[in-house]
């Protein structure tokens, strides 16, 4: 068995099932914790709904006040965010990859852009990775969970943009390494500061809702 | 002497040069062909009045070919060309002593021809394999003449200056070889250790690599240099991919969806159509075939990786590179009913834990 014939079998097979598994594990043993009961008047029933909504959308851009601070966070973040989206939705083999395991597909991208994508999503990476090393406080709290995930993150775009560009000659070993460093991906996501991508969602709606039935606009 | 002995020792002992001149190939067109090959195999500049001085000097080498299990189609490669080509002339002028197919002789003239040709040229010969060689049962699922292949191999080889493998049978076991393999299949690699061997796969190989190989053989006696699976770097360097002239298309993004649709008409990349360009290595995209004609990606297939080691096991055809092997629904699902059940236990447990907690707080 070659190194892609493992990357694309029984590696893909199993970091696959960790991955849901794992996140399987995550969400349920969350959604089913004991929540303490609310004894107070909601303040009006639907500021609850209404609230979570607007805490989703509003949670992803800054407070006026705290724009500037935090403009660093959220240009480099959503540099990355978005280029990664881009790459891993866009690109057509990743397209013609999910519509083998789910079914569904639809229009891809042209390389230039997956490439100036890939690009933006890299230089961000590497930003962040800068920042958090030369931050004093950053420096301070992050964790080896931190450094993993920017890791784990970054291997698939370095080793995606290998295999794309043919640089190097063996493009068998370098698109068998880009599927591993997928895999390792897939089974560190469930596990990791990674799973923020599932909270995300989730993690704003209750955090509106509890405000939401205060009567506290977020 | 009788004039037919006096023509069969000229023939014997007449040079490639001589071969030329009774052919009727002017020193311009042989020097043109001289540097064709040069230039194919890479060779640096000058190596084609090299070449040309060492092939006109050049004996005729003799030649044994051992067909195994096979289809013929690499001899048909080689033989089956449109029109005769200054290349052709090499296989004109080598001493081809054994091959099944093109030879007159049958039964055991063929074998003594044989034996005969290894007699003479002991040491010398080059030894040329197209099929796989089954070993299970002993190897009793081929047999020439009532020796199995893998006897004929190893007393053939014994004897030989070099070995090439044609055709990926003969390489990597080709299709013989494919799962399960119920014959045991090998590629010439398997058996042969103490002698150089050079793979030319390709299902079939073109016929012009080969050529190549025997033209370097002959101008420095050893075989040229090969990559990490044994193919001349020469001609297996690129893959496909690098060189298909529609590699545009697939870096502008746009394929072909279906083989009738807008994309094809147009001529746009296959790699949604199942082309192995990408993890391919040969020469089709640059010699192509039918002199010069096409090749099958621009005839409108995909490349299906032929030159490539178990490449009838590697899914199928027309299924992207992209593609996986990521299991069964029922699988994922298993996964994760079992992610589910842990997460709903260790909720449990955390209930249970917190029960406690109050219940020692108040009391």
């Amino acid at each position: 068995m070659s190194l892609l014939e493992f990357a694309r079998g029984s590696a893909m097979e199993w970091s696959l099932m960790i991955l849901v598994a794992g996140m399987a594990w995550r969400l349920i043993g969350a959604l089913l914790l004991r929540r303490t009961k609310d004894l107070s008047e909601p303040r009006q029933s639907a500021l609850g709904v209404i609230g979570s909504l607007r805490a989703i959308v509003v949670r992803s851009f800054p407070h006026r006040e705290l724009a500037m601070p935090t403009a660093f966070s959220h240009i480099v973040g959503y540099t990355m965010h978005i280029g990664i989206g881009i790459v891993v939705f866009g690109f057509i083999p990743h397209i013609l990859f999910f519509e083998n395991i789910t079914g569904a597909s639809w229009s891809g991208l042209s390389n230039n852009v997956i490439e100036i994508s890939a690009i933006f999503a890299i230089a961000a990476m590497v930003a962040q990775l800068l920042r958090r090393i030369l931050h004093p406080v950053l420096r301070t709290i992050s964790t080896l969970d931190d450094y993993m995930s920017w890791l784990v993150t970054i291997l698939p775009l370095l080793t995606g943009v290998a295999a794309h560009s043919h640089w190097i000659s063996s493009y068998e070993t370098v698109m068998a390494i880009h599927l591993l460093s997928v895999e390792l991906l897939f089974v560190w996501i469930p596990f990791s500061k990674l799973m923020h991508g599932i909270w995300v969602v989730p993690s704003r709606a209750h955090l509106g809702t509890v405000f939401g039935r205060r009567g506290v606009r977020i | 002497m009788s004039a037919e002995k006096h023509s069969e020792d000229t023939l014997i002992s007449e040079t490639f040069a001589d071969h030329l001149d009774r052919s009727g190939v002017s020193r311009r067109g042989f020097l043109k062909f001289c540097t064709s090959m040069a230039t194919a195999l890479a060779l640096p500049a000058g190596s084609a009045e090299v070449m040309a001085e060492a092939l006109a000097a050049a004996k005729r080498p003799t030649v044994i070919w051992l067909s195994f299990q096979e289809c013929t189609g690499c001899t048909e490669s080689i033989t089956r060309s449109h029109t005769p080509t200054i290349e052709n002339l090499i296989f004109d002028f080598i001493s081809l002593d054994y091959h099944h197919t093109l030879q007159a002789a049958a039964g055991f003239q063929a074998e003594e021809a044989r034996d005969q040709a290894m007699k003479d040229a002991y040491g010398k010969y080059l030894l040329i394999v197209d099929g796989s060689i089954p070993t299970k049962d002993g190897g009793i699922y081929s047999t020439i003449a009532g020796r199995t292949n893998l006897s004929m191999l190893e007393e053939v080889a014994a004897g030989a200056a070099a070995v090439i493998s044609v055709g990926t049978c003969a390489a990597y076991g080709g299709l013989p070889h494919a799962d399960p393999n119920p014959t045991g299949a090998v590629p010439v690699t398997d058996i042969v250790k103490d002698k150089p061997v050079m793979n030319i796969p390709g299902c079939p190989p073109i016929g012009l690599v080969m050529t190549s190989a025997i033209a370097h053989f002959l101008t420095f006696g050893r075989l040229p240099d090969m990559d990490e699976i044994g193919r001349p770097k020469a001609f297996y360097g690129d893959s496909i991919h690098d060189r298909c002239y529609r590699r545009p298309f697939y870096d502008q993004g746009l394929f072909a969806k279906s083989f009738d649709d807008e994309g094809a008409r147009k001529g746009w990349c296959l790699y949604e159509l199942g082309c192995k360009g990408p993890t391919t290595h040969n020469a089709c995209a640059t010699m192509k075939w039918n002199d010069g004609t096409s090749f099958p990606i621009e005839s409108g297939h995909p490349c299906l990786g032929c030159s490539e080691p178990d490449f009838w096991d590697h899914g199928g055809f027309y299924d992207p590179l992209s593609t996986t092997e990521w299991g069964t629904a029922e699988g994922v699902a298993a996964a994760a009913a079992a992610g589910a059940a842990i997460g709903a236990g260790s909720a449990m447990l955390a209930r249970g834990k917190s029960s406690e907690d109050k219940g020692e707080s108040s009391s």
